[in-house]
């Protein structure tokens, strides 16, 4: 799964991010960030690896 | 006087009837003694009725292997969702690169792809064979167009399907009451060789195998694979994966190199395909499908195997949105989510999925054009650089844009929404 443009988003109303909006094999995606959405899970093992980085929310 | 001796007692017919009554005694050593009763009346024969007052007591047990000719049917409903190939929300087609995991063409079976060829899947429309005989009229097909003859070690080709964790209870895994399990399908293909199938529990890592043969090309057969019990690993319950099965196609000495396990254990990356000889990936003419995918609790043969069950197709798809769902259409707005602009950068709408998914699901939006990413002012251009916000397992919320939305106008995109396992 090739992941790029990882970005932090904070819905409206929340204290916390709630969702990485990213570029998931070529399709622009909003990944809520619930462990069991395998997306998230991969975007985290990506991180873990060191492949990827999220930037921060605006 | 003594006992008379003889082998038959004939006694003429009552009153003026001229029939002969003749008893005759079996040919037996053993001394048999027959009671007449003590009562006037007439003994049962093949037309008498009889009393119910007659037939009171206890039934003898009764044990259920003893019955013949009574269906089966141990589990309350399917576990496998859309086990007859009906539904194909995405499309009828897509193209799997040389490597893409998790890509469905029907819902809920998955193509996984390491590096080892390009493939074509397709939902097939059946109208001859032995599966359509059987009353299916749609298959899984994968269809090879790019070959990989010779997969470099850890290269890999299998189909899918994932049980969720929390539908697994009746298989009682990681207890001393676990069930044994039984697989069945109908597969066909242009290679004749052995097929082989894991059953994986993710949660400890653990499986088990069995295998098949494809023992006529172009041809459809109905296999049935046995798993043994695991009394090892429960697995959790909750919307995670539980059992989790995979059709190895082909793939390198990584995962050829050992022996499919008939027992359960700790995985070992070298047995997932050790007893596969398909290699689908190996000629652009080669194919496989699959359809009538049904997993039961207990052991059954082709000849026990309890009939599989045809749910409606409204039904089906309505599980399979648990997992993925979608607007009618990508482009022109069919089926689309609308919201109201609050101001330059969100804007609003209660938009709900068909049916309640299974996680919070990733959403890609699309506008008119049917181009990801962007949605449609009503009455103007497609707009770009829109994202989904505020989703839930029910619904959509909130599009949202750096700048450039106007207060109070309409917004409209179709989308996907997957929480696929």
């Amino acid at each position: 799964m090739i992941i790029t443009n990882a970005k932090y988003f904070k819905s409206y109303g929340l204290d916390t991010n709630d969702i990485v909006n990213a570029t998931i094999n070529g399709v622009p995606m909003s990944v809520p960030m619930d462990t069991a959405n395998s997306h998230y899970a991969e975007i985290l093992k990506q991180v873990a690896d060191g492949d990827i980085t999220i930037a921060e929310a605006d | 006087m003594g006992d008379s001796l003889m082998a038959k007692v004939k006694i003429t017919g009552h009153a003026s009837g001229t029939g002969v009554i003749t008893v005759t005694a079996p040919n037996t050593s053993t001394d048999r003694t027959l009671t007449l009763p003590d009562s006037t009346g007439t003994i049962l024969d093949n037309t008498s009725t009889l009393d119910a007052t007659k037939l009171s007591g206890n039934l003898p047990a009764i044990s259920a292997a003893s019955l013949t000719n009574v269906p089966l049917r141990p589990n309350a409903s399917p576990l496998i969702i859309n086990g007859a190939m009906q539904v194909a929300q995405r499309g009828t087609s897509h193209s799997h690169a040389n490597s893409n995991t998790n890509a469905f063409t029907v819902d809920r079976l998955n193509i996984n792809t390491g590096s080892i060829g390009e493939y074509t899947s397709t939902q097939e429309s059946l109208t001859s064979g032995a599966a359509f005989e059987a009353g299916f009229k749609n298959a899984a097909r994968i269809d090879c167009t790019t070959a990989d003859a010779s997969p470099a070690s850890g290269d890999y080709f299998y189909a899918e399907y994932k049980i969720e964790a929390q539908d697994c209870s009746s298989f009682k895994k990681g207890t001393s009451a676990a069930e044994t399990m039984t697989v069945a399908f109908w597969v066909k293909s242009n290679k004749t060789g052995t097929g082989q199938l894991n059953v994986r529990d993710t949660d400890n890592n653990r499986m088990c195998s069995g295998t098949y043969v494809i023992s006529v090309a172009n041809t459809w057969e109905h296999k049935v694979i046995n798993i043994a019990a695991d009394t090892t690993g429960a697995i959790a319950d909750d919307n995670g994966i539980g059992y989790l099965f995979e059709f190895w196609l082909g793939s390198g000495t990584a995962y050829s190199s050992g022996t499919a396990p008939t027992a359960w254990e700790t995985r070992v990356g070298s047995d997932r395909n050790g007893n596969g000889t398909l290699n689908i990936n190996d000629n652009t003419a080669n194919d496989w499908a699959i359809t009538g995918l049904q997993v039961e609790v207990g052991t059954y043969t082709a000849a026990t195997l309890p009939p599989f069950q045809h749910r409606s197709y409204g039904e089906e798809l309505a599980l399979c949105q648990r997992y993925w769902s979608q607007s009618a259409t990508l482009s022109g707005l069919t089926g689309a989510f609308v919201f109201t602009a609050f101001n330059t950068n969100e804007a609003w709408g209660g938009n709900h999925f068909p049916v309640t998914m299974r996680a919070t699901p990733t959403v890609t939006i699309y506008n008119n054009g049917g181009t990801s990413g962007g949605c449609h002012k009503l009455g103007s251009p497609d707009v770009t650089g829109v994202s989904a916000g505020t989703i839930s397992t029910t619904g959509v919320a909130q599009i949202t844009k750096s700048s450039g939305f106007t207060a109070d106008d309409l917004y409209a995109c179709t989308y996907t929404a997957s929480a696929e396992l």
